[in-house]
């Protein structure tokens, strides 16, 4: 690990002011030099890899008294942007009204990594792409940009088929980052300049010609919560994996259903692992809006959800599992008790 | 060097020698670099020690270290307690688990400096006097490993799993058991253990 100036920030105008100081014009928020720490999970692991470099750390932990609140209210629910993952997943109301954040965030990681990783952190986690993380393969248009892209023609079992460019098919790894997208969640943004709102979907970039730009964040800029309207009792994860637990998503669906009298009012479909960033299949939920149930349907709108999907030589099981993992989904959501 | 072959025969313990060679990182404090200001989040010089103070086992410990020092080194080189293992060292394997204000955490995910005002609890502390902790006999009396490498982790994460509450089934052990990793496979035995001291750690 290379060396690093630590300081703890005691509240959100000192930790955006350390952050804003040492940031250089144009610089993308993964490589500045300032970078934040809250669980660490991400942060520490990548730069005892080199893969992050910041010469300053801003411990923002102490944060946590401001912004660390779930507050479920009669029009929605507001969660602070440092909550720690396993307490969200643990809390009785948004296991109640939110299953799909419940799950997406009981299904992540370990335990001890849910205990330590705060939401806010977790929506920022990086790829698992072992091209990216291994700093002796030269070829990373993320990590170097212009330098190629190894995975391309290596071994891309991990890899997207969704949202991919010529220049980077690395998976956006996380869980609860599709419940938020399906959920039309907001993402409020503390900056030098205040606290801005924005949908949650217009916080990660797709890779493009710049997979190096990872999210719409600025350096010195801080995600302070998250925001969701209404309830969404009848919503499920579910998530397909190369072991039981503690691994993360071969493939994945976030699904929000509003059923009245066995039709469907409104639906949400969102996929993880199988996309460089959350992904909603929009596509596929207007097939399921007005319409009732079955077993057809499921397999229309799976086929919908990866109409686009493009698969490269060894992830190309993941079209055929993604769709199952819709399907399965679907049917969770549509015969679940609430 | 003390690794090499035959330095055992000669009486020189690799343990002994590393505690010493740590032993002489406990200078005494000389660059405090957080300032004493909460205002002014003054970064420390990167080259210099810092000094921290860590909770660990209920004992404060006094330390000068090198910034990126982890809690799990300074557990192990710092402070001579070994019990907690570095496994793979980037939060895959669980083998580094320890308490964190009583919740599991994984050390070597953990800037010391981030651990500062926090209770640390190891292996080391659960036994009280003579007796084992509830977990660690119920290890043993389940036999509930073989190389024993990843079996701190396994005991602190084994507790916490139990007071969270997700020990009431053995589909829920396992589950929230998952982010300790066994390459012996010792998990059966694992399961009987957690279960065994499941209710004795529950009545207090």
């Amino acid at each position: 690990m290379r060396p690093f100036s630590y300081q703890r920030a005691s509240d959100p105008d000192m930790a955006v002011q350390a952050l804003s100081a040492a940031a250089a014009a144009n610089e993308p928020l993964t490589k500045a030099t300032a970078q934040p720490l809250a669980g660490g999970t991400t942060l520490i692991d990548l730069m005892k890899l080199d893969v992050m470099r910041p010469s300053a750390i801003v411990d923002i932990t102490p944060l946590a008294q401001a912004w660390s609140a779930i507050a479920p209210g009669g029009d929605g629910l507001r969660l602070g942007a440092l909550a720690k993952m396993s307490v969200v997943a643990a809390h009785a109301e948004i296991q109640r009204s939110y299953p799909v954040i419940a799950d997406s965030l009981k299904l992540a990681a370990s335990a001890q990594l849910r205990n330590m990783a705060t939401l806010g952190g977790n929506v920022m986690q990086r790829t698992r792409c072992n091209y990216f993380r291994d700093v002796s393969y030269e070829n990373c248009n993320k990590r170097n940009p212009g330098s190629g892209c190894a995975a391309m023609d290596g071994v891309n079992r991990m890899h997207a088929v969704l949202g991919t460019s010529d220049q980077c098919i690395a998976t956006y790894p996380g869980d609860f980052a599709q419940a938020l997208i399906a959920l039309d969640a907001m993402v409020e943004i503390t900056g030098k300049a205040g606290t801005r709102s924005m949908p949650f979907a217009q916080l990660h970039k797709a890779p493009g010609s710049t997979p190096d730009i990872e999210t719409a964040l600025q350096p010195g800029e801080l995600i302070s919560a998250f925001s969701i309207s209404g309830r969404w009792p009848r919503s499920v994860y579910l998530k397909a994996r190369d072991r039981q637990s503690y691994e993360f998503a071969l493939s994945s669906a976030a699904i929000a259903l509003d059923v009245q009298d066995g039709t469907i009012r409104d639906a949400r479909v969102a996929l993880g692992g199988v996309a460089t960033v959350p992904w909603r299949a929009r596509e596929a939920e207007a097939l399921l809006k007005g319409q009732k149930f079955d077993d057809g349907l499921a397999q229309r709108v799976a086929d919908a959800a990866f109409a686009d999907a493009k698969g490269r030589k060894h992830n190309s099981f993941k079209i055929a599992l993604g769709k199952r993992v819709v399907a399965r989904a679907l049917q969770q959501a549509v015969t679940m008790e609430i | 060097m003390p690794d090499k072959p035959g330095s055992r025969s000669s009486g020189f313990d690799r343990r002994a020698f590393m505690a010493g060679a740590a032993g002489s990182a406990l200078i005494p404090i000389t660059a405090r670099a957080a300032s004493e200001d909460a205002r002014a989040p003054a970064a420390q010089d990167p080259s210099l020690p810092v000094e921290v103070t860590l909770n660990v086992n209920g004992k404060d410990k006094r330390l000068s270290i090198d910034a990126r020092t982890t809690v799990l080194d300074a557990l192990r080189e710092h402070l001579k307690l070994t019990g907690s293992k570095k496994g793979c060292d980037h939060g895959q394997c669980g083998a580094c688990t320890v308490l964190l204000d009583d919740r599991r955490v994984l050390s070597c995910l953990t800037l010391a400096l981030a651990a500062e005002g926090q209770e640390i609890t190891t292996i080391e502390g659960l036994a009280t006097d003579d007796r084992l902790h509830p977990m660690q006999q119920a290890f043993i009396d389940n036999d509930a490993f073989q190389c024993g490498y990843c079996t701190p982790g396994q005991i602190m994460s084994a507790i916490a799993c139990v007071k969270e509450g997700h020990a009431g089934s053995e589909a829920d052990i396992r589950e929230y058991m998952s982010g300790n990793i066994c390459r012996c496979a010792a998990y059966p035995n694992i399961v009987a253990a957690v279960k065994q001291a499941a209710p004795e750690i529950m009545k207090g």
